[in-house]
C-alpha cells in the first residue's frame, strides 16, 4: 500500500466535493422534518434531480440552468407527497416509499437517451485573494459556486430558524400541530411549503452529483446517497450546524475509501464499498444510545383539523 | 364547501374498495404516461394486464411465470406485512433477501457435489436463517439503543450488495466458470436444484412455501395471542404496554420473521428461477414486496392477490418491452404510481366526505 500517494491538499478538497450533494439533500430534508414532516422519498428526488438537471444542462450545455431545471423538479415531484400527506392524510412512511420507487422509475426513464454522454465543464469560480493563500487557497476556496452555495445555504438556513417569525412559525408546526392551528397558521400550507423546499434541495443535490461528481448520468446513480442524507438529519439532532459536519464526515469517508482502493490498500474492496453505510450505522448507533432524541415533537404525524 | 369527516371505524368496504381503484387509476394514468412515450395506450395495457394470460401466442409461455414471479413477491411481502402491523418498518428487505441467497447457496455448495436429499432442505434452512440473522442487526440495534430501523435496514441492504459483487466473483465462483463472475450453476445439479414440481406451471418449492406462509399468517393475525399483540403494538402501543407486551419481544419476532422468509425467498429464487448466484440476480423483489404488502391492506390474502397481480405488471412490463419497445423502466414507474393511488384513495377509509360547512362547536 502507497499512502503518500495521496494528497491531503486534494483529499480535503474532494472531500468538499464529494459531501455537497448530502449536504444540500440534508438541509433541505431538515428543514422539511423541523416542520413535522417525515419524507422518506429523499432518494427518489435526488435521483429525478440528477437526470432532470443533466437532461437540462446537456440539451442548454448550460450547468446552471441545469440546476434550476433540477430544483424545479425536485420540488415537482415531492408535490405529490405533499398533497397525499397533507390533504389525504396518508401514511408518511408508505408515502415516502412511493415517492423514492415513483423517482427511481421515472429516472431512468427520463435518462435512457443520456446516458454515456459527458456534462457540460462546470467552471470553478477562485476566489480572489483567498484562492492564492498557500494550501488552504487550493483546499477551501477554489471550488465551483455550488460548493459556496451548500454552505451558504447551511448558515441560512441556521438563521432562518434561530432567527425570523417564519422560522419559528416553522418549528412551531413542527412541535405541536395542534396549538400552532389553534393560533391560526396554517399547518398544511406551512409543510406543504416546507416539503417544496426540501425537494428542490434535494434535486439540487441529485444534479450536483450527475453535473460535478461523476459527471454523467448512469441508472441508480446516487446509490443510497438520499438516504444517507436522512441518517444525517438523525445524527445532526435536527441542527443545521451538524448537518454539515456529518455531512463532511460522511464525505471524508468516501473520499478516503475510494483513495484506499486506488491506492490497493490491504483491506478487501467489498469492506472498503460498503464502508461509508457502515459507518452511517455506527454513527446512527452512537447517536441513539446516548440518548440524544431532538426530534420534532410532531414528526411523522398527520394532521387533520378535527378539533 | 367539501371536508373530510373522521370516521369513528376504518371502513371495511373501502379496505376492499381502494386497491381496485387503484389499479384502475394506474391503468388511466399509466395510459396516459404511455401515449406521451409514443406507444398506443390501449394496447399497452393490454399487452401488460390481458396478453400474459390468454395470449394465444405468450400465454403458454407467460403463465407459468406468474407463479414464478409471484412466489418470492409473497413470500417476501408476509413477512414484512407482520412487521408493518405492528409499525416497524423494515425496509431492507432486499438485504435479507440477498444474504439468504449468499448463505443458502454456500451451505450447499460445501457439499458439493453431493447427491444427498438432504441438500436442498439443508440449503432453504441455511438461507432463511441468513435472511433472519440479517434483519437481527436491526433488531438488536432498535431493542438494544433505540436506532430507527428504518435507516439500519435499508443501509444493510448496500452492505449486502457489495457482499454479493464480492462472493460471487471471489468465494463462491464457479471454479470451471473460466474466471467469469458467478456461482456454480445449481439448474446442473439436481440435489441443489430448485425444479418446477407441475410441468408449466412454475409452480417451485419457494410458491409452495409462500402458499403456506399465506395461511400461517392468516392463522397468526387473526387466531394467535402474538398476532392480536402485534396489531396491538401497532395500533396502541401504550395499551399494549400496560396489557404486558413486550416490545422488544414484537420487534424481534417481526424482523425475524420478515428476515427468515426473505431469505428463504433468495434461496428459492437463486436455485430455482436464476439458477445461479451473480452481482445482480437480486431483481429489487424485496423492494416491490413493500408495494405488494400495501397493495394487498396488510393482510394475507390481499397480498396472495396483490403478488398475483404485481406478478402480471412485471411478465406484462417484459411483453410490451418486447412487443412494443416500452423502456423497463416504464414498469418500475407503474407500480410505483399503484402505489401512490392506493395510498390516495385509502382517505376514504378512515375518512368520509362531507358536504357543507362545519357547524360551530
Amino acid at each position: 500500500m502507497d499512502l503518500s500517494s495521496i494528497n491531503p491538499v486534494l483529499l480535503i478538497a474532494s472531500i468538499m466535493v464529494s459531501a455537497t450533494p448530502i449536504l444540500l439533500a440534508a438541509i433541505g430534508e431538515l428543514v422539511v422534518e423541523k416542520s413535522g414532516v417525515l419524507n422518506l422519498g429523499v432518494e427518489g428526488m435526488m435521483i429525478t434531480g440528477a437526470v432532470v438537471g443533466f437532461a437540462v444542462a446537456v440539451s442548454n450545455t448550460s450547468p446552471g440552468l441545469g440546476f434550476v431545471g433540477a430544483a424545479l423538479a425536485g420540488a415537482l415531484l415531492s408535490l405529490p407527497f405533499a398533497l397525499l400527506t397533507q390533504y389525504l392524510m396518508s401514511n408518511q412512511v408508505a408515502t415516502g416509499l412511493g415517492l423514492m420507487m415513483v423517482g427511481l422509475g421515472l429516472s431512468s426513464l427520463i435518462g435512457k437517451p443520456y446516458e454515456g454522454m459527458k456534462a457540460p465543464p462546470f467552471p470553478k469560480v477562485e476566489i480572489p485573494l483567498l484562492s492564492d493563500l498557500p494550501i488552504f487557497g487550493r483546499m477551501l476556496f477554489s471550488h465551483d459556486i455550488m460548493v459556496y452555495f451548500s454552505v451558504a445555504l447551511v448558515v441560512a438556513v441556521w438563521a432562518f430558524l434561530k432567527y425570523t417569525r417564519a422560522g419559528l412559525i416553522l418549528r412551531a408546526v413542527g412541535e405541536a400541530h395542534d396549538s400552532a392551528h389553534a393560533l391560526g397558521y396554517k399547518v398544511r400550507h406551512i409543510r406543504i411549503l416546507a416539503i417544496l423546499f426540501g425537494g428542490a434541495c434535494a434535486g439540487l443535490g441529485g444534479a450536483y452529483l450527475s453535473l460535478v461528481r461523476v459527471p454523467q448520468w448512469t441508472e441508480g446513480m446516487t446509490a443510497g446517497a438520499g438516504w444517507i442524507a436522512l441518517a444525517i438529519v438523525v445524527f445532526a439532532s435536527w441542527r443545521p450546524g451538524r448537518v454539515a459536519v456529518g455531512a463532511y464526515l460522511f464525505g471524508g469517508v468516501s473520499v478516503l475509501q475510494l483513495n484506499l482502493q486506488a491506492a490497493g490498500a490491504d483491506v478487501p474492496v467489498a469492506l472498503l464499498s460498503a464502508s461509508p453505510y457502515l459507518i452511517t450505522i455506527l454513527v446512527l448507533v452512537i447517536i441513539s444510545a446516548r440518548g440524544a432524541h431532538a426530534a420534532p415533537a410532531s414528526l411523522g404525524r398527520p394532521f387533520h383539523a378535527s378539533h | 364547501m367539501l371536508r373530510l369527516e373522521k370516521r369513528p371505524q376504518p371502513s371495511q368496504l373501502w379496505m376492499v374498495l381502494s386497491p381496485i381503484i387503484a389499479v384502475f387509476l394506474t391503468m388511466i394514468v399509466g395510459g396516459i404516461m404511455f401515449a406521451i412515450l409514443g406507444k398506443p395506450p390501449f394496447e399497452a395495457i393490454k399487452v401488460i394486464f390481458w396478453d400474459p394470460l390468454f395470449n394465444d401466442q405468450f400465454a403458454a409461455y407467460s403463465r407459468p411465470q406468474l407463479l414464478v414471479k409471484a412466489g418470492p413477491l409473497i413470500l417476501i411481502a408476509i413477512g414484512l406485512s407482520i412487521g408493518f402491523k405492528a409499525g416497524i418498518w423494515n425496509i431492507g428487505a432486499e438485504g435479507q433477501y440477498i444474504m439468504g441467497a449468499i448463505c443458502g447457496a454456500g451451505a450447499g455448495l460445501a457439499f458439493y457435489p453431493s447427491e444427498s436429499f438432504l441438500i436442498f432442505p439443508a440449503m432453504v434452512l441455511a438461507g432463511g436463517l441468513g435472511g433472519w440473522a440479517w434483519a437481527m442487526v436491526p433488531a438488536v440495534l432498535k431493542t438494544r439503543f433505540g436506532t430507527n430501523e428504518i435507516l439500519v435496514s435499508l443501509m444493510l441492504t448496500y452492505v449486502a450488495q457489495s457482499i454479493l459483487i464480492s462472493v460471487s466473483s471471489g468465494l463462491l465462483r464457479n471454479p470451471e466458470g473460466m474466471g467469469f463472475p458467478g456461482s456454480r450453476n445449481f439448474k446442473q445439479w439436481d440435489a441443489a436444484f430448485n425444479a418446477e414440481l407441475i410441468a408449466n406451471t412454475g409452480l417451485h418449492w419457494g410458491v409452495v412455501t409462500a402458499l403456506i406462509a399465506v395461511i400461517g399468517a392468516y392463522l397468526l393475525m387473526s387466531r394467535h395471542i402474538m398476532g392480536f399483540n402485534i396489531r396491538l403494538t401497532g395500533e396502541a402501543p401504550r395499551a399494549a404496554r400496560f396489557s404486558g407486551v413486550k416490545p422488544a419481544r414484537v420487534v424481534f419476532f417481526c424482523l425475524g420473521i420478515a428476515g427468515l422468509l426473505a431469505g428463504a425467498a433468495g434461496l428459492f429464487e437463486v436455485t430455482g428461477p436464476a439458477g445461479q448466484l451473480t452481482g445482480s440476480f437480486n431483481a429489487g423483489y424485496g423492494f416491490t414486496a413493500i408495494i405488494v404488502a400495501f397493495l394487498g391492506r396488510l393482510h394475507p390474502v390481499g397480498i396472495l392477490l396483490a403478488g398475483l397481480l404485481m406478478a402480471l405488471t412485471y411478465i406484462g412490463g417484459e411483453l410490451a418491452q418486447l412487443m412494443l419497445g416500452l423502456p423497463g423502466a416504464a414498469i418500475q414507474l407503474f407500480q410505483g404510481m399503484m402505489l401512490f393511488f392506493l395510498l390516495a384513495a385509502d382517505v376514504f377509509t378512515n375518512f368520509r366526505l362531507r358536504f357543507g360547512k362545519k357547524g360551530v362547536a
